[in-house]
């Protein structure tokens, strides 16, 4: 069992919803990367999502591209994402890491060589937001021939026969964007998020996470009764650009920890809701 | 699809009917090239846009539509044109220009727009969005969508805005919004990646004309489709004047439209060489270009897989050329497949002999080409001398160079 599923196994036992934190690796530091990791698990997050910075994010939003500007300035690669998690592995042997990004610095490195080298990092899985089901045949055979698991996005354009073939490739858990646009979109509708889900639910067995839009503990909170995982990620890292401009990086890790907090007890309490209610 | 295409105007009997050449297969793959890289929220409009585009080349009506804008709209038939002082003053094979800077708006890209844009309202879509470098594509969409009274927003990056006023001033006439992109290198790449954010945005109204053979499937295939017009009448010209097909078919690449667009008519008639020229900008050796056929490796950008200027990270690299419209770390997928292939070849010449190139066409024979072109009438003053006087060169004069007067008098050290 990969540690996505034992992770995902726990949270259904108790009953709660996973909260998913995403940074983009390098931003500011790698040194604050690493802190940060720590700091989100200890407020909460039960799965850490790792941007790999990429000079064309095409699927980025405004703040997630400046952070991948503040990473790449700095020479941020994949093989250093990939050093960052070996250290969080150091001491947590327990959080599954997924590694956010775009195809081409894999394709760049190979996609076995990544795989493997991936694998040894301590790294859980893979999100290749620009690789469908479509093109990820050998991406799909290198990833999982590590015992990697391989994440997929699906959209409010994905219509049945697009869930079915993504059923057929995803591993560990599927991620549903909840707007059309960006990542950090906001007008997040819970209404047609939960019949999509439906939807998606009738064809995919995994966990099923929900992000792009969701910068409040009200929305997190709405969001988790649907769904099994809240994915936050502007959100988060808008505050990692303040701090960072008002070069306040030491803060960092504190500011998002409390804002994690207050996501995590409001996703507690819509749980503890539903199982009483 | 790729045997409707004989059906997109030109007037040439259907050459290529029993084509053997069969690229891209069904997943939009040129070999190992092209794909549909993209992602989840585009895959489906990316199917409804193949759907509507295999129904509608078939479609008698709207083939009616598109010929008869190409001839009352753009003035299509372009002329080929004996460049016979120029061919003397070299001394070698004879040279013959596409002039396809005589189209409305000034160069090849308007084909492309037209087709596309024709197709954006048959599938009901009432805003479109492109991006541009040069402008010349920005202008050539913000044209038809006036035309067609669509909404029409343009991407651009800020580098790019501030060199080609003009084009940026044409287009706001026309209508159309110019965004000045900002993020990373703000030049035509960026610009791509901003419309392609716009079109996760709104794909519900929205249709994306991509003004080059690049993007995801079905895109190469569709833009060298509506750009073939050019070699399938060229083709028939060449034949018309001289009697026989050219020796050498030569084009200037950037993302590589009006090259595809002359090459692909040609590509099953063995005796004809494709040359494809790229912008060395300072030298191939400096790493200051835009070559990435010439000086680049494999990789994947903007929904395809191709030749690509990327860093030992796979992170893409800045790109340099004096020519706006060259100025592309990308190219199209079909383009790696042909040089992989050995079908074409592709060389690189620098913004100093384009500069020469454009002096020259413009003394000689009174035609002032694009930058982007003087790339290709360089390497065709490099290759005629070495050629016999009854062979012939056709090169794609994809556009005029009036957008490029200030630049070239800035580097003259003038200021209009
Ligand atoms: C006149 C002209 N030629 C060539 C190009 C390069 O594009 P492509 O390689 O797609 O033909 C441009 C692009 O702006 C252009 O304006």
């Amino acid at each position: 069992m990969s540690r996505i599923q034992r992770r995902f196994e726990q949270l259904r036992a108790a009953g709660r919803t996973a909260l998913i934190p995403f940074v983009t690796a390098g931003d500011p530091t790698p040194e604050l990367t690493l802190a940060l990791m720590h700091r989100m698990v200890s407020a909460g997050a039960d799965l850490i999502e790792l941007g790999v910075p990429f000079s064309d994010p095409i699927a980025d939003g405004p703040v997630i591209q400046r952070a991948t500007e503040r990473a790449l300035a700095q020479g941020i690669s994949l093989r250093d994402v990939l050093a960052i998690v070996r250290r969080f592995r150091e001491t947590d042997n327990e959080t599954p890491v997924v590694l956010m990004g775009y195809l081409n610095p894999i394709e760049v490195m190979g996609g076995e060589v990544f795989a493997q080298a991936a694998r040894e990092a301590g790294m859980d899985g893979a999100l290749i937001v620009d690789v469908p089901p479509e093109e990820s045949h050998a991406l799909v055979d290198a990833v999982k021939a590590q015992g990697l698991d391989l994440v997929y996005l699906l959209a409010p354009t994905s219509d049945a026969a697009r869930i079915e073939a993504i059923a057929e490739v995803a591993s560990g858990f599927v991620y549903y964007v909840s707007v059309k646009g960006v990542t950090g979109a906001g007008h997040l509708d819970v209404d047609e998020v939960s019949s999509k889900l439906d939807a998606i639910r009738a064809r995919i067995e995994l966990p099923v996470g929900v992000g792009f839009g969701i910068n409040t503990a009200a929305t997190a909170a709405q969001v988790a009764r649907v769904a099994d995982a809240v994915i936050v990620g502007s959100a988060i890292v808008g505050r990692i650009e303040a701090l960072a401009e008002e070069g306040q990086v030491e803060r960092i890790p504190a500011v998002v920890g409390d804002f994690l907090g207050e996501l995590r007890a409001a996703i507690d309490e819509t749980d503890h809701g539903d199982q009483h209610g | 699809m790729a045997t409707r295409a004989e059906d997109l105007g030109g007037g040439e009997p259907p050459v290529m009917a029993a084509k053997a050449y069969q690229w891209p297969d069904a997943g939009g793959h040129f070999g190992p090239y092209g794909g549909m890289f993209v992602p989840e929220t585009l895959m489906h409009p990316l199917t409804e846009l193949r759907q509507a585009y295999a129904r509608y080349l078939g479609d008698p009506d709207f083939l009616r539509e598109l010929d008869a804008d190409l001839r009352d709209y753009v003035g299509r038939p372009s002329p080929v044109y004996h460049a016979e002082r120029w061919s003397r003053e070299l001394g070698g094979a004879q040279l013959f220009l596409k002039r396809e800077d005589l189209n409305h708006t000034g160069a090849h890209k308007v084909n492309n727009t037209i087709g596309q844009a024709l197709l954006a309202r048959r599938m009901g879509k009432t805003r479109i969005i492109a991006e541009t470098g040069a402008g010349q594509h920005g202008v050539a969409s913000a044209t038809v969508a006036a035309r067609l009274g669509l909404e029409c927003v343009v991407y651009m990056g800020e580098v790019d805005v501030a060199r080609q006023e003009a084009n940026v001033y044409r287009m706001r006439l026309l209508g159309a919004e110019v965004v000045a992109v900002k993020s990373g290198t703000r030049t035509l790449k960026d610009a791509l990646n901003e419309a392609m954010r716009d079109w996760v945005t709104n794909v519900d109204n929205t249709f994306y004309i991509i003004g080059t053979v690049a993007g995801p499937h079905p895109y190469p295939a569709m833009v060298r489709d509506f750009q073939s017009v050019i070699g399938r009448e060229a083709r028939g010209q060449m034949i018309e004047q001289t009697g026989r097909l050219p020796d050498v078919v030569m084009a200037c690449v950037g993302g590589g439209s009006n090259a595809i667009g002359l090459f692909y008519p040609f590509i099953e008639d063995p005796e004809v060489a494709m040359i494809g020229v790229e912008a060395a900008g300072d030298g191939l050796e400096t790493g200051r270009h835009a070559a990435p056929l010439c000086a680049g490796e494999p990789g994947v950008l903007h929904g395809n897989r191709t030749y690509l200027m990327e860093d030992a990270n796979g992170q893409i690299r800045e790109t340099h050329s004096v020519s706006a419209g060259l100025d592309y770390p990308g190219v199209g997928p079909e383009h790696a497949w042909l040089k992989d292939s050995g079908r074409a070849s592709y060389v690189a010449v620098t913004d100093d002999e384009a500069l020469a190139a454009f002096h020259g066409l413009t003394r000689t024979e009174g035609i002032i080409p694009a930058l982007e072109t003087s790339h290709a009438l360089a390497q065709a003053s490099k290759l005629a001398p070495t050629m016999r006087k009854d062979q012939s060169i056709l090169i794609n004069l994809s556009g005029r160079g009036d957008k490029d007067m200030q630049t070239v008098a800035r580097l003259e050290g003038l200021q209009l």
